[in-house]
């Protein structure tokens, strides 16, 4: 098997999907509407609700949705070999994340653009809302956690991506302060930012840092605190000062990248030396049933997906009829980076032996993997040398986990100020201890639940996953009940939404035993809250189901 | 004309990146720029909640510019009838 074939195999299955299976999904189950008036017109305020021309909403929604886990996700699940990954990928974004992402924005534009958890409220009902909110917590505080756990390995492991990491920040400070402070127009800083983002990489290749063991813990565990440190004053920094121009940087990059790679696989042409299914996975690996289907979250489906589909795309969209545009090609953005991943970590290395050898444990190389074999590709494709590949591709992972940790920590600290304002404690409310109370979870979490003071392996991923998919599974519930009240076709989303519960709650029953076993308490925690969440999810379910089919009120 | 279309391309591409820099966190700042504005208009206002205001004499002439940003403020803070005896918008 060759890297071109299986690309090709890829990306034209995700395009068949996109010109047949969602056109149908659009037109005969959703039955888009070109006149029908969309919130961005209904409620123009210039502010949250303003109509976006489809290519600019597509990259804002692709941007934000992409994030690292797409490549930590298939990174991991190559260890089962590279055919139960791929067809996971292509199957899940043609069925599942393309039919999921489009629906979270068609639901949210049908009810005045409201979020998913405000539309949880009013399709299903109140217990349902708190059910959404305790998902949601637990979902950033783990990838917070996990990718502060990321970033540090990444830094550990490739100490040339170090320099470039942090100098990005300088150098969307620097585009922040010209645009908004001096009224520069955008063109020049854009250049300027990102030649000297990559001029960066080339000094990092040449000066790398390695961090030493401090205060009794180890380098990588240094990172965590320091990454952490970064995170908290980001996180109360103003808007366009940091995050505004690290977003746009990070998503010019992103779509850089992507050319580069696919670009260096078309003309290197690789071989996949990673078998198709994996019958040597080395010992403790558990099976790849269910595991698999918990491991590729993003990239296959992800329930992060429908937050931004509900919270901020629906309200920008000009027209019904761009749902599948923005929505499903969304998805499609996202399964194309996981394929990227794929290929990289099993087409990048030069024998079965090399990538045996990498692969010796589950969940603890992933990301690595991914760097050492996409510089490899990449090295060979396009000529450039070895060491900047790896830093380019480092780089990149470290800047998507980076701006994810960016979001997800303000977004945490909301949660804690509303908190503050529900339960009455107005010392919640302030923005220095909400961030504290928020960094000090995430803290907790990246020191207590991997073995080694936040420098273990990535035991937490697959929970991560988990959460993720019962939280895409509750936004096809609620799309289901809004299909069955139009008594249209459901079975296009309570096929997926059944398919996600069970291998969900099968999960992680495997993982409570896992976790158990391994000693590891906080994770146990976590992993019974959320059964319980998912088992209660499913009666919500079943309940709402009845009383819809029962009542089939309203047909709007 | 070629070249006129194009450029008027290249425009076109132009304005879609600066809002694709701007679309994303536009609310963001929105709301940011509007709580100083708040705060600024509590400076104003100051005299009348009985705040002592040095600069009386100068943010006086201020007064009739804010008058509507006054009332859309006390409606959305849920008041529907403005708050102050000396202001009556409605």
């Amino acid at each position: 098997m060759n890297a071109i074939l299986l690309a090709v195999l890829g990306l034209s299955a995700f395009a068949l999907g996109y010109l047949f299976y969602a056109r149908f999904i659009g037109q005969r189950v959703f039955r888009l509407d070109p006149d029908f008036e969309t919130p961005a017109h209904a409620q123009e305020d210039g502010i949250d609700f303003v109509p976006t021309n489809r290519w600019v909403l597509w990259g804002h929604h692709f941007t934000s949705v992409a994030g690292a886990a797409p490549i930590v996700g298939p990174a991991i699940a190559v260890i089962w070999g590279w055919l139960p990954a791929f067809l996971w990928v292509t199957f899940g974004t043609i069925f599942f994340a393309g039919v999921h992402d489009a629906g979270a924005l068609w639901a949210s534009i049908r009810h005045e653009g409201k979020s998913i958890g405000a539309l949880t409220e009013t399709v299903v009902g109140e217990r349902a809302r708190s059910l959404f909110m305790v998902v949601i917590f637990l979902l950033l505080l783990m990838v917070n956690a996990v990718f502060a756990i990321v970033i540090a390995g990444l830094f550990q492991d490739f100490p040339s991506a170090v320099i470039p990491s942090w100098f990005v920040i300088a150098v969307a400070m620097g585009i922040g302060w010209a645009l908004y402070r001096r009224g520069v127009p955008l063109l020049w800083p854009s250049v300027v930012g990102l030649v000297l983002l990559y001029s960066s990489m080339f000094v990092g290749s040449e000066v790398p840092v390695s961090m030493p063991d401090a205060f009794g813990l180890q380098g990588a565990a240094v990172w965590v605190l320091i990454l952490f440190l970064y995170a908290f004053f980001a996180s109360t920094l103003p808007v366009w000062l940091l995050l505004q121009p690290r977003d746009y940087i990070n998503g010019l990059q992103l779509f850089i990248a992507l050319a580069v790679f696919y670009g260096a696989v078309v003309l290197g042409n690789p071989g996949i030396v990673a078998p198709a299914y994996n019958t040597a996975v080395p010992e403790g690996t558990p099976s790849f049933v269910p595991l698999l289907f918990v491991t590729i979250a993003c990239g296959a489906i992800s329930g992060f997906h429908g937050l931004v589909s509900s919270g901020t795309t629906s309200k920008q969209l000009d027209r019904e009829t761009d749902v599948p545009f923005v929505g499903y090609l969304g998805a499609v953005g996202e399964g194309s980076l996981a394929i990227a991943a794929i290929l990289a970590t099993t087409a990048g290395f030069a024998t079965v032996e090399a990538w045996q050898g990498f692969y010796t444990v589950f969940a603890e190389q992933g990301v690595s993997a991914f760097v050492l074999g996409g510089g490899n590709i990449i090295s060979d494709g396009l000529g450039f040398p070895e060491g900047f590949s790896q830093t380019f591709l480092a780089v990149m992972a470290v800047l998507f986990a980076a701006t994810t940790m960016d979001t997800g920590v303000r977004l945490q600290r909301y949660i804690v100020q509303e908190w503050g304002s529900i339960y009455n404690l107005p010392f919640l409310r302030g923005r220095w201890i909400s961030t504290t109370v928020a960094v000090g979870a995430c803290i907790a979490l990246a020191f207590g639940a991997g073995e080694g003071g936040g420098t273990g392996g990535l035991e937490i991923w697959p929970l991560f996953g988990t959460t993720n998919q019962l939280l895409a599974a509750l936004t096809l519930l609620i799309l289901s009940v809004m299909l069955l009240k139009r008594r249209r076709g459901t079975i296009y989303t309570l096929v997926p939404f059944a398919f996600l519960v069970t291998m969900t709650v099968w999960a992680l029953l495997v993982q409570l035993r896992g976790y158990w076993e391994a000693g590891n308490i906080p994770l146990v925690a976590i992993d019974i809250v959320i059964l319980i969440t998912a088992i209660w999810v499913g009666l919500e379910a079943l309940g709402a189901l009845n009383r819809s089919r029962k009542g089939g009120e309203d047909a709007t | 004309m070629g070249t006129m279309r194009s450029q008027a391309r290249l425009r076109h591409a132009w304005e879609l990146l600066q809002e694709f820099y701007e679309g994303r966190h536009r609310g963001a700042l929105a709301r940011e720029k509007r709580e100083e504005e708040d705060l600024f208009m509590l400076l104003v206002f100051s005299d009348m909640l009985g705040i002592p205001n040095p600069a009386s004499y100068y943010t006086l002439e201020l007064l009739p510019v804010l008058y509507d940003r006054f009332h859309e403020w006390h409606m959305r803070m849920g008041m529907e009838k403005s708050p102050l005896d000396g202001v009556s918008c409605c």
